[in-house]
């Protein structure tokens, strides 16, 4: 990884953590000051996007060419999208128990959320339960496939179908009013492009380590 | 012209320090002011810059693993 994209995810996010809390945002009620919070959970939920589309792009190189390292990626970008996805169900209950009543509002997004974390859970209990590697990396990746297939229809979908409180659904306007303000666009764009290029960074070391881990097992069994 | 121009300058400086002396005692205030979020952005920042200065270290330290392997491997 270039060290210019590490610098450039850290000016990002520095920029973000300052005018996300100082810069003008628009005054609405009930939300107030919590519209900040946009800048921060949002793109937690970009950022896990991001990482598990790299993941299940790799799943597909692995199936198509099956090699250790294919699998070793796949596996990373997973558990870095699932952390991801862990802090923005963590940020959204927080937020949602200020501005809608209460941490757990049932709401389609929410639980949709949820149930999707869940199907990733399973991609790691499933890894965890085999002992070969090559049959591990190999149903692992399948069910990686579907478990993104999963993913996108239950946060981008059935959300939108049903009436949500999340912004953008079941003709909830809420966001459409300041996500057209550009004040906010120009700290929410850079909010998730850092985020993503931090989330990058962060498996980037993480396959690395997991390289160097697998080359010294190497080197034992050669003795 | 170059009295002018002394003249302007010099009138500017009494009309800035008097400026100074109007206002209360101005001290370092930022941190003191709007309801002191500036010290919440402070701290924000330490921990944003603490995490990843630790992630900075830990890319280091792999990067040290890699070599090293790769001088055993040779």
């Amino acid at each position: 990884m270039k060290n210019w994209v590490k610098i450039l995810g850290i000016c990002l996010l520095l920029y973000v953590h300052t005018a996300g809390l100082l810069a003008e945002v628009p005054r609405l009620n009930i939300l107030n000051e919590t519209i900040r919070a946009l800048y921060f959970h949002v793109p937690m939920w970009f950022g896990m996007t991001f990482l598990f589309t790299m993941s299940v792009y790799y799943a597909i190189l692995y199936l198509r060419n099956p090699s250790p390292e294919l699998d070793r990626k796949v596996l990373e970008y997973a558990n870095v999208g699932t952390v991801f996805g862990v802090l923005g169900i963590l940020t959204g209950m927080l937020w949602a128990n200020y501005t809608w009543g209460s941490p757990w509002h049932g709401d389609p997004k929410q639980n949709g959320a949820a149930i999707a974390l869940l199907v990733y859970l399973a991609y790691f209990v499933l890894r965890g339960s085999l002992d070969n590697q090559e049959q591990r990396a190999r149903l692992s990746a399948v069910y990686n496939i579907f478990a993104f297939a999963a993913m996108v229809p239950l946060i981008f979908v059935i959300p939108r179908m049903t009436s949500s409180m999340h912004p953008g659904s079941g003709g909830n306007p809420g966001f459409n009013v300041y996500e057209l303000d550009y004040r906010m666009r120009m700290v929410f764009y850079p909010a998730v492009a850092g985020w993503i290029l931090i989330g990058l960074w962060i498996t980037n070391v993480r396959i690395r380590l997991k390289n160097v881990e697998e080359a010294i097992i190497e080197l034992e069994d050669e003795k | 012209m170059k009295n002018k121009l002394l003249t302007a300058l010099l009138s500017l400086f009494t009309v800035l320090a008097a400026q100074a002396q109007s206002s209360d005692v101005e001290m370092a205030d930022t941190m003191r002011s709007e309801g002191k979020i500036y010290v919440v952005v402070g701290i924000i920042l330490i921990v944003l810059v603490g995490l990843i200065v630790y992630l900075l270290l830990i890319d280091r330290k792999v990067t040290r693993l890699e070599k090293q392997l790769s001088d055993r491997q040779r």
